[in-house]
């Protein structure tokens, strides 16, 4: 199991490392919002990652730390 | 556990200001990945252009300095050849390279001025709000061709890489796209090698990276990297036009 770590603050939702994920594991967490106005990025489904880091890849901003 | 992927260390740790979704901060990362991996990241100098990526000085931990518009391969030509030990590159977006820079690129590139170029094009002038770029595809709607790119009045998009690659001068010219995950792999792979051959001394290397601008052309990120594959690789085709080492070994 890999695990993910976001620097929520930095995120501006743009969603493709959503779009980008292979296994559905991430959504944008419309509930909440960041310190820059952002709904940001969230891990929704931890079990299913198998740590490809396709979402880290794809991140414009670079908030993804993946470990495995 | 082990890190499988963390921001590179070149990438000064800070929020970007492109707008949501932009690759700006993908291609960002690539360079400062390569300068990490190749361990010059104490030596190299960037060049930042005027466009959307004018503020790239504050985001990489090398040296940088910004130039007049267009004028980063010219500014790159003085410091590499003042200080031919350091790693000198530009990075430039579409509007600063292809428009008012094109001469300073042509004729950096016949000189084979021993410097690397990273060069985004996303067909639109981003910064200033969206105007029509030489790169600009034939139809494309922006803030100034509201009825599309009309090619009889405008001209036809300049294909920057082929037209360099027509020449005798440079060493490495390819172009590689941002738009997913494999392609990103591949931009990764051409900006090292754009970045090493300049430490091997080979000559100049341009990497023109088809980007998006999701903003500007008025769609959601996802939309905007599948516009990129559907509309934009067609007229810009992904590939190394010049590699003069490759073809120099495989006679």
């Amino acid at each position: 199991m890999a695990k993910l770590t976001f620097k929520t603050d930095l995120c501006k939702g743009c969603g493709l490392c959503v779009s980008t994920c292979p296994k559905g594991c991430l959504a944008i967490d419309t509930a909440s919002i960041n310190k820059k106005g952002y709904s940001p990025a969230v891990m929704v489904n931890e079990d299913k990652c198998i740590g490809c880091a396709f979402c880290a890849t794809m991140c414009p901003d670079c908030i993804i730390t993946v470990e495995k | 556990m082990a890190v499988v992927f963390d921001k590179p260390k070149s990438l000064a740790d800070l929020p970007l200001h492109y707008c949501p979704g932009c690759p700006h901060g993908i291609i960002h990362r690539l360079v400062a990945e390569a300068l990490d991996e190749l361990g010059i990241e104490g030596k190299a100098i960037g060049i930042a252009p005027v466009g959307c990526a004018v503020m790239a000085y504050d985001y990489f931990t090398c040296d940088m300095i910004e130039s007049a518009h267009g004028r980063a391969p010219a500014v790159a030509t003085g410091i590499k050849r003042c200080r031919p030990d350091n790693i000198v590159f530009t990075y430039q977006g579409d509007g600063d390279l292809a428009s008012i820079g094109m001469a300073e690129t042509v004729h950096a590139a016949a000189r084979n001025e021993n410097i690397t170029i990273i060069f985004v094009n996303n067909a639109i002038y981003g910064m200033t709000g969206g105007q029509m770029a030489p790169t600009t595809l034939p139809g494309q709607v922006t803030q100034t061709s509201p009825y599309g790119r009309d090619v009889n009045q405008c001209g036809w998009p300049i294909r920057v890489s082929e037209m360099l690659a027509t020449l005798e001068g440079p060493e490495y010219i390819t172009r590689v796209a941002v738009n997913n995950v494999k392609n990103v792999m591949n931009a990764k792979k051409a900006i090292k090698k754009a970045f090493q051959n300049q430490v091997e001394g080979k000559g100049f290397s341009l990497v023109e990276v088809i980007s998006a601008c999701p903003t500007n052309w008025g769609m959601t990120p996802e939309q905007a990297l599948k516009w990129v594959d559907s509309d934009m690789l067609p007229y810009y085709p992904m590939g190394v036009y010049k590699d003069r080492s490759a073809a120099k070994e495989a006679k």
